[in-house]
């Protein structure tokens, strides 16, 4: 017992001493005008923290990579990731901290609509600029709050496009929808079958659970409907088990889902229940941009994987906050810029060459125009994910753009 | 709003696909029971809450993934006999899961016995959210990824008609056979040997079982053994079943069976089985007829307020279960 | 005496000393650590009343809102500290003192906060759009929910205790973690087919309070921008719910009602014998403790602008049962310092541990040899910071299970129960 205790306490020194370190302890000598940090806000742990994890790692390949000019400038540059864990009261209460910390110019994230949302209102109150990689909910731009921005497009346009597509080109006439009861699944479901009637399809069921494994209740109606087409608003971790129990039960519909579906990890989990299936999305496969095939490579290098979604639009997001930062200190003559000096930087860039696209901002922050792919997936084999069809590709501005 | 047409009630569609939801909720629920046998088993024997008992059931679960994915990257998947692979992925998940089960005592209830109810409840849950991430970094070392996905095996997959358009696929029937197995073994293992003997007698009154020259500490650790072994199994059954798992997958489930012990009087072995399958019919009904009923109004969404709405009713009416017997406890 | 007033002059130095230490440097943790250990100091030592008193309104009044300008995260933290507080403190009375486990504490809290994050907001409209002359109700309305939330968390909580009384222990425990479920459940989708929840989406914006006192502090001179005001603002309105709800916790726990939840808890059919009335004394415990967590939803919405059901899951109920337990149940300062100590170790301590071993990683330092920087990706600390809790958890209970501040009577209970099982060891022969 005794000695349990003495380790108890050698473990509590540990982690105090740990703590007396100050955080800013690198022992690099160097005369530097001070620290630039740019913070990440992303699931890391917890059920999403595939996705907030590419995140990360994008955003501290585009440090590592196109930190330069900044660290040329005299700048020491630094990548501060913090968990959201998905959660609003994590993303805010981490808001509140980074926000205390002077040196954090940006903030790249997140990964969920639900806690960008309330966190971007504690971002506002010190004009502090959000990059978001993969928030499609209208909502986060629609607030109009002059220091939030993304770099993909909104369901409003994403639900539409997928309802245009299933309607022209699928023929379809029926369809089921089903999403994952998420500010995003939901979203995006809501909007694709609100345009639904209007390009002639009938909604047979519209239908959302948190369920993750057992999908065979929720199955069998379906079956019984026998609709052409189902819809999944959700992320391809759940929509996957569906699909998959969906075919082994015999259900025939076509499948279509938004951007949540892009990964590998559909085909992994779904195997051959997929094949011939289409999504929308609003981040493509790295094989669609030109650009990426480098960022690819050096993902895998370092990272030990193929980037996950959202990961290059996490390099972009990064890249242009870089690109704006540069820009405001070169504006004020060298010396560390204010918050607000870079969220006006970032408004002010045009045409910026990303992995992914080229980028300008409207006035709400959505880029103009935001491009909106349809994807058909031709292999249950997650290897041959980079061989998927590219549809069909649109650039659409976002509603209200211009004004 | 009401969707597409679904204004009125379809009874045909109702009627139609009845055959189908029975079979779903028996699957589930024995699914359910399951889980539900491990979390009574420790209940009876200590009267405590294993609350980590759905992180030893994940244990089971990536315990399976990783022999079958071995064995799949090694090309043996393909040679042995379904059957053949089902017991070695069993036997591993069964000795993972129950090892993993005894330490967990050993380490965070055993220096806990006598202490007041709540002190290892609340020890329960820092285990359990010890082993999710324990879990999670192993595999992000060992593959780099933490989702698993089961490797099919066509076998499991096939459909075997039942009635009419109803079928069932062989690993729900395994899940079946399983559950039924496992209850049947265990009923006679408690009541039949002397092992069992010692367990009863360690749950009815542990320090006089200690004076009639049974070694409490052994029981105790053989009862967390078993416990967690047919955790381990349930898992992996739970992933040839449903495909895909992760770390975090263990806690819904958990959270049922153990509503389902409950129900069914926890500490009672028959009483987890008929627990289970009465929630998880409760769940089918709820989330296939809801829409319907409701013309779109309520969907599958309702399906745990539907459980727990009734488990709280029949908690009402049979305050001990429907199996279990009047216990007096203070907290 | 002379003792006391030694040891009050120390801590009243020891008090400035860290005030001016977190003042130069407000972004260190410790720092603030060791400031927050006064208030602590201030309850633990032997002293005067009249110095604790004052010593408390100095600290938490003066010094932590001015320690809060200089670093705004510090405040955020005591708000949230506050509001688990009061959390602690009503579970604190179901758990601790009446001895009933309830896993779904955080409904209560729910409904709290629902109440008047619907009523308060643009999303009143969608359940009655012709009323918009009447809704979203104003700010000063916030004041009216703090009691209407207050009175709607008791009726859900006798609501909740009527049909439960009868069942005990786990099965208790389990009908209120079906409970707590169900109310997140219904949040989640209770957007149709009338939308009142607004369902995952959530509701924002969320009115606040009106700033009456902004021309005030503008007249002294200070910056009077709602930023700035508001932390402050909602700070002092929880450390006043906060006070309240520990005057009023004390005086139940020492009334005849109060010995009644603890006569119940030791011993049920003797308490009935004695003539407590169960039902009352049971429904009285649940709707006290959830007219707490009620009043304390009102402020979080207001505090957050924004609330999802996300923020009312199973596991934040569990959050809470751990600061009653870790603090000591059925004790008030046990509970207070538990939901202190939970709260900061989850927002602050974790936190800064996994920044400052990242920052350490990216910028190359040696430990033993060894460069974090070739650390793999998977070892990334941000990751694990919850396995941290679990193991502090399980620590906690081995080596410290009657809670940090136990009350003197569980202590005694621990002590005996410790003793027989050394007892039963012994003739069990061992293992």
């Amino acid at each position: 017992m005794t000695r349990l205790r003495g380790v108890l306490v050698a473990l509590v020194l540990l982690v105090t001493a740990a703590l007396l370190v100050p955080a800013q302890a690198p022992v690099r000598a160097q005369a530097t005008k001070g620290k630039i940090k740019i913070a990440t806000q992303s699931p890391l742990s917890g059920g999403q923290a595939v996705l907030g994890e590419g995140i990360k790692n994008g955003a501290q390949l585009a440090i590592e990579q196109l930190g330069g000019p900044i660290k040329r400038l005299g700048f020491d540059l630094e990548l501060v990731p913090f968990d959201d864990q998905a959660k609003p009261d994590v993303g805010v209460a981490n808001a509140k901290n980074l926000v205390t910390d002077p040196d954090i110019l940006l903030v790249i994230g997140h990964l969920n609509s639900g806690v960008a949302i309330p966190s971007s209102e504690v971002y506002k109150d010190s004009m502090l600029a959000m990059i978001s990689p993969a928030n499609t909910n209208p909502k986060i731009t629609d607030r109009k709050y002059k220091n939030v921005f993304r770099v993909v497009g909104r369901d409003d346009v994403q639900g539409v496009v997928g309802a245009e597509f299933a309607a022209k080109e699928m023929k379809v006439k029926t369809v089921y929808i089903i999403h994952d009861k998420t500010a995003y699944g939901q979203g995006v479901a809501e909007f694709f079958r609100d345009h639904a009637p209007k390009v002639g399809m009938r909604v047979v069921g519209f239908e959302g659970t948190e369920e993750q494994a057992n999908f065979d209740p929720i199955i069998t109606p379906i079956l019984a409907r026998r609709p052409d087409l189902v819809y999944f608003g959700g992320i391809y971790n759940q929509a996957g088990v569906f699909f998959k129990q969906a075919r082994a039960k015999g259900l025939k519909a076509r499948f279509l889902g938004p951007d949540g579906m892009d990964s590998s990890d559909l085909a992994k989990v779904a195997g051959q229940a997929i094949v011939g299936m289409h999504y929308t999305t609003v981040a493509g496969p790295v094989s669609v941009y030109p650009r990426a095939a480098k960022f690819a490579q050096d993902y895998k290098a370092k990272f030990g994987k193929d980037p996950e979604p959202f990961a290059a639009q996490a390099y972009d997001a990064t890249a242009i906050g870089l690109k704006a930062i540069e820009n405001a200190i070169k504006a004020a003559g060298g010396k560390k810029p204010t918050r607000e000096q870079v969220t006006n930087e970032i408004h002010k860039i045009k045409g910026f060459r990303g992995l992914t696209d080229t980028f300008t901002f409207d006035a709400k922050g959505d880029p103009v125009p935001a491009t909106y792919f349809v994807i058909n997936i031709v292999s249950g084999d997650p290897a041959k994910w980079g061989q998927n069809k590219l549809v069909k590709t649109l650039r659409i501005n976002p509603p209200g753009a211009g004004m | 709003m009401p969707v597409g047409g679904a204004d009125r009630v379809e009874w045909d569609i109702l009627l139609r696909i009845l055959p189908t939801v029975v079979v779903d909720g028996f699957v589930l629920g024995f699914v359910y029971a399951m889980i539900a046998l491990g979390y009574t088993m420790v209940y009876g024997v200590l009267q405590m809450i294993n609350f980590a008992h759905s992180e030893i059931f994940v244990m089971g679960a990536f315990v399976g993934a990783e022999t079958l994915l071995i064995l799949q990257a090694s090309g043996l998947l393909t040679v042995l006999h379904p059957l053949a692979l089902l017991a070695v992925v069993l036997v591993l998940a069964m000795a993972g899961s129950g090892l993993l089960a005894v330490a967990v005592e050993r380490v965070a209830y055993r220096p806990l016995r006598g202490a007041p109810r709540l002190i290892p409840l609340i020890s329960a849950i820092g285990v359990s959210f010890f082993l999710q991430d324990a879990i999670r970094l192993f595999e992000s070392l060992w593959r780099n990824a933490f989702f698993l996905t089961y490797p099919t095996i066509d076998l499991f997959d096939r459909r075997i008609p039942l009635v009419g358009e109803v079928e069932i696929s062989v690993k729900s029937l395994l899940i079946i056979v399983a559950s039924l197995l496992m209850l049947v073994v265990l009923t006679l293992f408690v009541n039949r040997t002397k092992l069992g003997m010692a367990i009863r007698a360690v749950a009815e009154d542990q320090p006089t079982a200690g004076l009639m020259g049974v070694n409490v500490g052994r029981i105790i650790s053989l009862t967390f053994l078993i416990g967690g072994a047919m955790g381990g199994a349930a898992g992996a059954l739970f992933g040839v079943q449903f495909g895909t798992i992760n770390p975090y997958s263990g806690f819904i489930p958990g959270l049922k069976a153990f509503t389902a012990a409950v129900l069914g009087g926890i500490g009672n072995v028959p009483g987890a089985m008929v627990g289970g399958l009465v929630l998880g019919m409760l769940e089918a009904f709820a989330a296939s007829y809801m829409s319907l009923l409701t013309g779109g109004a309520f969907g599958a969404e309702y399906k745990d307020i539907f459980a727990f709405s009734v488990l709280i009713v029949i908690l009402m009416f049979r305050p001990q279960g429907l199996l279990g017997e009047v216990v007096r406890e203070k907290l | 005496m002379r003792n006391s007033n030694v040891r009050a002059l120390a801590l009243a130095l020891y008090i400035a000393g860290t005030t001016a230490l977190v003042a130069s440097v407000p972004r260190s943790l410790p720092a603030f650590l060791l400031f927050l250990a006064s208030v602590f100091l201030l309850y633990h030592l032997a002293l005067p009343a009249w110095f604790r008193a004052a010593g408390l309104a100095v600290v938490l009044g003066v010094l932590m809102p001015y320690v809060g300008i200089r670093n705004a995260f510090y405040l955020e933290v005591a708000t949230q500290v506050g509001i688990f507080v009061a959390l602690a403190l009503g579970l604190n009375i179901v758990v601790g003192l009446a001895g009933l486990l309830d896993l779904g504490y955080v409904a209560f809290y729910a409904v709290g906060a629902y109440s008047w994050a619907i009523i308060g907001s643009p999303q009143a409209l969608k359940i009655w759009p012709e009323a918009t002359h009447l809704l979203p109700l104003g700010g000063w309305w916030f004041f009216v929910f703090l009691a209407v939330a207050v009175v709607l968390a008791a009726i859900t909580g006798v609501l909740l205790g009527l049909p439960v009384l009868r069942v005990r222990g786990d099965y208790l425990a389990i009908v209120t973690l079906g409970f707590g479920e169900v109310v997140r459940v219904l949040a989640n989708n209770l957007d149709k087919p009338i939308n009142i929840t607004n369902g995952p989406i959530g509701i924002t914006p969320i009115g606040r309070p009106p700033l009456f006192f902004a021309p005030v502090v503008e007249g002294l001179g200070l910056p009077a921008t709602p930023v700035v005001l508001y932390p402050l603002y909602f700070y002092f309105m929880v450390l006043v719910v906060v006070a309240l709800v520990i005057v009023v916790t004390q005086r139940l726990k020492d009334s005849h009602i109060g010995r009644a939840w603890e006569a119940i808890r030791e011993d049920e059919a003797a308490a009935v014998a004695m003539g407590v009335p169960l039902v009352r004394t049971k429904l009285l415990a649940f709707a006290a403790g959830a007219s707490f967590a009620g009043a304390m939803g009102v402020i979080f919405a207001g505090k957050q602008l924004f609330i999802n059901p996300e923020s009312f899951t199973f596991m934040e109920s569990i959050g809470v049962l751990a600061m009653v337990i870790l603090g000591g149940m059925g004790s008030i300062p046990g509970a207070i310092l538990g939901a202190s100590v939970v709260t900061i170790l989850n927002l602050q301590v974790l936190k800064q541990l996994s920044l400052t071993l990242n920052a350490w990683r990216q910028a190359g330092v040696e430990i033993l040899g060894f460069n974090l920087a070739h650390l793999p990706t998977q070892l990334e600390p941000a990751k694990y910071e919850r396995m941290a809790f679990g193991v502090i958890l399980v620590l906690m209970m081995i080596f410290r299970r009657e809670g940090i501040l136990p009350s003197a009577r569980r202590r005694l209970e621990l002590e005996e129960a410790r003793q027989l099982a050394r007892e039963e060891a012994l003739v069990g022969g061992g293992q």
